[in-house]
């Protein structure tokens, strides 16, 4: 264990990416502490202001200071990609658990679902979803939620699948463990690596696509300070103001590369083959 | 070979039915009754309870639920989308309409992904644990990370507003210059997260094929190390790439939306964001399903040709 963790923050990559979800997380437990500005304070003095002493990432068209709606909007992101990839995780573990461990007919129509899932381009199903259930957080949670349902059920089935006929769990069978006990403490925790992974490389895609929404004017409503919601009203004012973009622009590109760069190397971490 | 064919049409439908399924689950359960959208934001006045009643008959809301989705399944399978709440228009008509400026915006990218994707990977490839290898790889986990709105703006904000080189939004038809101009930054904005996956895909690809005995050989008789390289070892590379390649399609087409909501061009992704922004459910609903479809129909074409292409794929 101690030589894998050695391994996994090797890489400088790796140890960047550690420390920018560390920030991300302090920033979203810290927001009020950290904040400079009450996030929805409105200055029409102080309209689309430069970078500043006072206002480190400038203003916006309305005067708010970016810099505090860009730790407020950790807050957000942070709970989307946790909520989300957390629900989504639940339900697709278990339909997988499920379907690999009973197979037959079970199996195939739960698969199916998955399959019309999988048919919908992911940030489809969040748009429909979103659209549906209306604006806020909820929705949007449930939506990337849904989003991520797919990859987690055919990952965990996929585990299960090479598992189930492990002699520990022909034992436990054999000892009389009962079904649940059995999928739970036998067969999810030795197929966990696999889902972790997928729930690392998950947390990036989710905060994407919930920004992704609020771009689009699905998903959480303003003011409140997310980062895509931010990037959205920021184009009209990116001409005369082009920092308006940089903040939350830098904060999720950010985000998603820290995400991308630990799901990699939890990957080559666990990955029995290295 | 045949019975594949036959099954693959089959599950396609399966899927097909599937879609349409969670779509009307998914309006039909959402808060809010379409015809108090319909009637509150313009309507000004009160609507009387008699008008509702006559609207929610003429759009069949009245019927139980059943009945609704039997008549919502025959009318879709027929290709009768409904009609746009904000001007009336049947929405298939709209969608077939605007479907070609996002098939060519689609293409574009995936032309774009293709050609930046594979020559990256080959020169990384080639030059395994280099610096170009390293550099490439880097910039290749940088363009899956940036989100495909940011870089529009950017590419928007340099090329249009700063540099004036591109103009900003809008489409032209045909092959003039002046519409590849306008094709050049939304087709970059979408093609680039699919390219950096291909560079990923296609140095790990040409890793693999770079280590056979063939490649070797070829080197040995003294084959020029680019003719190596393009003629036996790229080529016999290609088979996973074209497999993603397909399946990008059907991902290119639903991230259109973004691209076009930002650079205003005129296809079914910015009809499904003013659908978004009217509440015009039966332009969201409609759009979303004719878009699932055809991502449906392309992984069904790219799954057949993949038999075609490759003899070896077994079908049991």
């Amino acid at each position: 264990m101690r030589r894998r963790l050695r391994r996994f923050l090797r890489s400088p990559l790796t140890i960047f990416a550690v420390i920018v979800v560390l920030l991300l997380l302090v920033a979203a437990v810290f927001a009020p502490q950290l904040a400079t500005h009450l996030p929805n304070r409105q200055d029409f003095r102080a309209v689309l202001q430069p970078p500043s002493a006072t206002h480190w990432l400038g203003t916006d068209e309305i005067g708010r200071d970016i810099y505090s709606r860009v730790i407020f909007g950790a807050r957000i992101s942070v709970t989307v990609g946790l909520l989300s990839v957390g629900l989504g995780g639940l339900i697709g573990i278990l339909i997988g658990l499920v379907s690999g461990f009973y197979g037959g007919a079970v199996d195939s129509v739960l698969m199916r679902l998955i399959d019309v899932l999988l048919a919908f381009p992911g940030i489809l199903l969040a748009i429909l979803l979103a659209t549906a259930l209306g604006a806020g957080l909820v929705p949007v949670i449930i939506a990337v939620a849904a989003y991520s349902v797919p990859t987690f059920a055919r990952v965990m089935r996929g585990s299960v699948l090479s598992v189930r006929t492990r002699e520990f769990v022909e034992a436990a069978r054999a000892a009389g463990v009962r079904d649940a006990t059995l999928l739970v403490r036998h067969i999810f925790l030795n197929s966990f690596a696999p889902v972790l992974v997928y729930a690392t490389l998950l947390m990036g895609g989710a905060i994407l696509t919930a920004a992704a929404l609020s771009f689009l004017g699905v998903g959480v409503a303003p003011p409140t300070p997310e980062w895509g919601a931010m990037i959205s009203t920021a184009r009209t004012y990116m001409r005369q103001a082009p920092h308006v973009i940089l903040g939350p622009g830098v904060a999720i590109f950010v985000t998603v590369l820290a995400f991308n760069i630990l799901g990699d190397a939890l990957r080559d971490a666990l990955d029995p083959k290295n | 070979m045949l019975s594949f064919v036959v099954r693959r049409l089959f599950f396609s439908f399966f899927v097909v039915i599937g879609v349409l399924t969670l779509v009307f689950l998914s309006m039909h359960f959402a808060p809010g009754d379409p015809i108090d959208m319909l009637i509150s934001p313009e309507g000004g006045g009160r609507a009387t309870p008699e008008l509702v009643a006559q609207l929610r008959a003429k759009y069949g809301l009245d019927q139980p639920l059943h009945v609704q989705y039997g008549r919502y399944l025959k009318s879709a399978l027929q290709l009768d989308l409904g009609r746009s709440i904000r001007n009336d228009r049947p929405v298939t008509q709209e969608l077939v309409r605007l479907f070609p400026a996002t098939f060519q915006l689609t293409v574009a990218s995936l032309l774009v992904a293709a050609l930046i994707g594979t020559a990256v990977g080959i020169l990384a490839a080639v030059n395994k644990g280099g610096f170009i290898d390293n550099a490439s790889m880097t910039v290749a986990l940088l363009g899956v990370s940036l989100p495909n709105f940011l870089l529009g703006l950017l590419l928007m904000l340099l090329f249009a507003l700063h540099l004036g080189w591109l103009p900003p939004s809008g489409r032209e038809p045909g092959f003039s210059w002046q519409a590849i101009r306008h094709l050049i930054m939304p087709a970059t904005t979408l093609g680039v997260a699919t390219a950096a996956i291909i560079a990923r895909l296609v140095r790990s690809s040409m890793l693999d094929v770079l280590k056979e005995d063939y490649v070797r050989t070829a080197a040995a008789k003294g084959v020029r190390r680019g003719t190596v390289i393009m003629r036996h070892a790229f080529r016999n590379a290609l088979n996973p790439i074209v497999t993603v390649l397909g399946l990008e399609f059907g991902v290119l087409l639903s991230g259109a939306v973004i691209a076009e909501s930002i650079f205003a061009w005129p296809g079914v992704g910015r009809y499904l964001i003013l659908g978004i922004n009217g509440r015009d459910f039966p332009v969201v609903q409609g759009t979303v399903i004719f878009i699932a479809v055809i991502f449906v129909l392309v992984n069904l074409v790219v799954d057949l040709l993949y038999s075609v292409l490759d003899p070896r794929v077994q079908y049991s």
